[in-house]
């Protein structure tokens, strides 16, 4: 492992909740419908992030807690079975419900497993109901997918058949160029987890090779484990490096050898480097500031510094599970500076004096950053855009090149605001 | 519990925030977990704003439950306030936080701060942002000047006359996140000051805690937005004896009857009574021979109860519109819209589902809607034109230009935003005369260019829903084919009054005849 120095951060923070992962889940599973028990606050922050409006009636909601709910549980656990019958009947295309803890739901200790237990035996056959947590008391942004796809696994069957899994949400062209490249690496038996379909999960046993797509998903890998599953250990597939890395240990579990492997990615991997220059001469030499949020934070370092020449000041990450980013860790540069949690006051003083030329972080802090004369890229465009793989490496370099090429066109570094 | 998948309003304490937000020399420590902080892009992203609210989130973890939450707030109050030194210190809780009742406001007060605390109380399972953000700022006020209640005498509104100086008023309820206040702000100093009156504090915009304990050296009060100032003028109206203005001065006549108000208040006297019709060119424009095409459109609106309101007497008295619809989801302002909805011969749509707005909508088939976002997003799906009159509303709604809604100037920017969505008035007129015409393209139009491509929808996507709600009537093919030539933008309204003539006669199938016979009946 290389000499990375870690630090832990506590206080204040600028993170959103798991709540908001149903933004991307909701369009990968069109078939499911994610039911927030929450509060109006929820339901706020979910349409907040979502941009809901441009839907006609969109695949999540909110069952807002009102001060009779809070009153009595048994009437609360009445009153989401009026809820959900009422939802199922409106919308009866829905297969799978997720019924979704909130920090309230959980601080009054409302039994979501209880709930979705008896509505399964109610709707058997018709609608499957699973829970999870996406309250911010225990879950950051991303980690809410961990919570679903978790809930999703025992109603996985299981299967004995030998079988490449990829784990974690991919935009679904990059799902698609992925399985092409493993079906010309020899692999053939290539599932996806989440599905497209809720009702098309995957089965899954020992001979399933579980390859993760995302940083994010502790706890599903840990069920998988349990489960039987093989988890194979790699950088995540973000740029060429971490993408070619993740190819070969694939091929690795496969037994399929490492000369095929650059047979196959050697031309994408050409093609990407040609498409990478651009973004490169802008980014190069240039100080680059992470902010938590994503947790997508320590392979965005691995990438920007190792192929696009940027200098990393501090890689923030909301948690840090070192054992699943022990491969990414391994790639990064000597005394990184790896910061995990947050006290945002403290770490945007860090921002300021270190003087960086591009900040990533949440949208709450891009603006004044800006108008304090710092660069910015907003961490959620990370999860809603197709950034996975090698074809895609120039496009994420892109998200990180334009607003410095922004800049460079407005000459003027500090904007007047109001 | 409610099912919601959108809502206009927020809870109560982003009301809190919009007015910690709007203000200077505030902080505001919320007891709050991770993720409510989503919050603050609403103003960095919404307004654009280059400054952070100035929140500090106590982030308590499932950890923290079962140990000190109390401990966490302290620190974090007391980290704020070294760090940004406050004139003023709000403290509250989100939603959660009000569930572990660690009373953040109470464990405030004993910490020994020289400064003003204003602990707030907003009840997150029965409360929303409107309400929020009017307690907050009604709190704030009471704080910073109960000290002087008993010691001033009742404020005369005639008081500028013994102290030999122009009369001075307050501009109480701008705020953030507020629809046009930056503008509307700008405006309505602007005309005061025309009349000789000048403006001794504009709150929560711009204000500091300093500025709300100068409250009291005006006559009288500006209530621009009763969602947000109507519960502080009250009370500076019973303790401090201050009178407030009542009409919102949106509008040729609002704005009028607004000066009038102020003028009968202060007893000054009034005396470019004849100018005022010409300061906006919205009587003219609207009286002007293009506008005839205006005449009787009718207009569907939904918004807050303030801009809703104005918005309806806007349309009937001033651009000769018919109002179809009206409604608010400002519940706190229902009596009002009601009143009004009544005056107007609707019924008053009072809801916070926007399906609902959306179901009513449809049903009055509008030419225009006067909405907020959600609005035009639906009004978009039924390919209507909208214009956005209130919040909540996008980034677009906050435009780099000065563009009031009240005023004279906020007149003119009415008149262009509800009109430009519409079809320009001799553009209709040629569309008339020429429907018939071979060369003539059905949907023709040069400002919806959205609706263009989906012209025929109107007739057919209601299709299959239209034979189960009206009762088995049936369309022949006469009456169909007439119906498609009937230009689109009155087709819905067409449709809809010959299925009504055919259920008053009890006519079970629609023909080219039934149309004419309708047609002649409803002229």
């Amino acid at each position: 492992m290389s000499k990375v120095e870690f630090n832990k951060e506590t206080g204040p923070r600028e993170v959103f909740c798991g709540l908001t992962s149903i933004v991307w889940l909701h369009r990968r599973m069109p078939d499911a419908f994610f039911l927030v028990v929450g509060s109006r606050t929820c339901a706020h922050l979910i349409q907040s992030a979502a941009g809901v409006m441009i839907f006609a009636e969109p695949r999540f909601g909110t069952a807002i807690l009102e001060e009779k709910d809070l009153a009595g549980l048994a009437d609360a656990h009445e009153e989401l079975d009026r809820v959900v019958n009422d939802l199922i009947e409106r919308r009866p295309e829905i297969k799978t419900l997720f019924l979704v803890g909130s920090c309230p739901s959980e601080v009054i200790k409302l039994d979501l497993a209880t709930v979705a237990e008896k509505l399964n035996k109610r709707f058997l056959g018709q609608v499957r109901f699973v829970n999870y947590s996406g309250s911010g008391i225990e879950t950051t942004f991303t980690q809410g997918e961990d919570g679903a796809l978790k809930a999703l696994i025992p109603l996985m069957e299981s299967s004995n058949e030998e079988k490449l899994l990829l784990v974690g949400t991919l935009a679904n062209n990059v799902e698609d160029r992925f399985k092409k490249i493993f079906r010309n690496l020899g692999i053939s038996n290539i599932e996806s987890f989440p599905p497209r379909q809720s009702t098309e999960l995957p089965k899954i046993g020992k001979n399933t090779k579980v390859l993760l797509t995302q940083p994010y998903l502790s706890d599903t890998v840990r069920d998988l484990k349990h489960r039987g599953c093989d988890i194979i250990s790699a950088p995540f597939p973000l740029g060429i490096e971490g993408s070619t890395e993740w190819f070969l240990a694939a091929a690795k579990a496969f037994k399929i050898s490492e000369l095929k492997v650059h047979e196959i990615i050697s031309p994408l991997i050409n093609r990407a480097k040609l498409a990478l220059e651009s973004h490169k001469e802008i980014l190069k030499g240039k100080r680059l500031f992470l902010l938590p949020e994503s947790q997508l934070e320590i392979s965005l370092a691995r990438f920007l510094h190792n192929e696009c020449e940027m200098d990393l000041i501090e890689v923030g990450t909301p948690y840090l599970n070192k054992d699943l980013m022990k491969e990414e860790i391994n790639l990064l540069p000597d005394n990184t500076k790896i910061v995990e949690g947050q006290h945002v006051e403290k770490q945007l003083d860090r921002v300021r004096d270190s003087n960086p030329d591009l900040v990533v972080c949440g949208m709450g802090l891009a603006n004044p950053l800006e108008a304090e004369g710092i660069s910015t890229k907003w961490s959620i465009e990370m999860v809603f855009s197709p950034i996975h793989g090698i074809d895609q490496a120039a496009d994420l370099a892109g998200l990180f090149s334009k607003p410095l090429k922004r800049n460079q066109i407005l000459t003027s570094k500090t904007l007047v605001t109001h | 519990m409610e099912l919601t998948l959108w809502t206009y309003e927020g809870p109560p304490h982003v009301g809190a925030m919009r007015i910690a937000s709007s203000m200077k020399d505030i902080h505001y420590v919320l007891h709050a977990p991770q993720g409510d902080t989503y919050a603050d892009l609403l103003f960095t992203m919404i307004e654009r704003r280059g400054q952070r609210p100035p929140v500090t989130y106590t982030t308590f973890q499932a950890r923290d439950l079962g140990g000190d939450t109390a401990e966490l707030v302290k620190k974090n109050i007391k980290e704020a306030v070294e760090r940004f030194k406050p004139k003023t210190l709000l403290v509250g809780e989100s939603c959660t936080a009000e569930l572990i009742q660690d009373q953040p406001g109470a464990l405030a007060k004993g910490m020994g701060f020289d400064m003003p605390i204003v602990n707030l109380e907003l009840p997150a399972y029965s409360k929303k942002e409107n309400w929020g953000a009017s307690e907050t700022f009604y709190q704030l006020t009471r704080t910073l000047l109960k000290d002087k209640v008993s010691s001033s005498d009742k404020i005369s509104p005639l008081r500028w006359k013994e102290l030999g100086r122009r009369p001075k008023v307050n501009i109480l309820g701008p705020s953030l996140l507020g629809f046009r206040c930056r503008d509307d702000v700008i405006e309505i100093q602007r005309i005061l000051s025309e009349q000789g009156i000048d403006t001794n504090v504009v709150a929560p915009l711009g204000a500091s805690p300093d500025d709300i304990k100068r409250l009291i050296d005006a006559e009288i009060n500006i209530c621009l937005y009763q969602e947000i100032a109507e519960a502080s003028c009250e009370w500076l109206k019973r303790n401090f004896g201050m009178e407030y203005t009542n009409t919102i001065p949106i509008g040729i006549k609002n704005t009028i009857e607004f000066i009038n108000e102020v003028h009968e208040k202060l007893d000054l006297p009034l005396t470019n009574k004849e100018e005022l019709e010409n300061k906006s060119k919205l009587p003219w424009y609207s009286k002007s021979v293009d506008s005839n095409y205006l005449t009787g459109k009718r207009v569907f609106i939904f918004g807050d109860g303030t801009h809703a309101i104005a918005a309806a007497k806007i349309a009937k008295e001033e651009l000769g519109f018919e109002v179809v619809g009206l409604g608010t989801y400002s519940r706190e302002m229902a009596r009002q819209v009601r009143a009004t909805a009544k005056d107007l011969n609707v019924e008053a749509l009072i809801t916070n589902n926007y399906l609902e707005v959306e179901d009513a909508m449809k049903k009055a088939a509008p030419e225009l809607v006067l909405g907020t976002q959600m609005e035009r997003h639906s009004a978009k799906r039924l390919g209507i034109p909208c214009s956005v009159i209130s919040t909540p509303m996008h980034v677009q709604d906050v435009p780099a230009r000065y563009s009031p809604q009240m005023g004279w100037e906020g007149a003119n920017v009415i008149f262009d935003d509800w009109v430009h969505p519409l079809m320009m008035g001799l553009e209709e007129h040629l569309i008339d005369m020429f429907k018939h015409d071979f060369e003539f393209v059905d949907g023709h139009q040069s400002h919806l260019g959205h609706t263009a491509t989906n012209k025929n929808n109107i007739l057919n996507s209601d299709e299959k829903k239209e034979k189960n709600s009206n009762e088995g009537i049936i369309w022949t093919e006469s009456g169909r084919a007439e119906l498609t030539k009937v230009p689109f933008f009155v087709r819905g309204k067409v449709k809809t009054n010959t299925e009504k003539y055919a259920i008053l006669r009890g006519i079970p199938e629609i023909s080219d005849e039934t149309l004419y016979d309708a047609k002649a009946y409803f002229s």
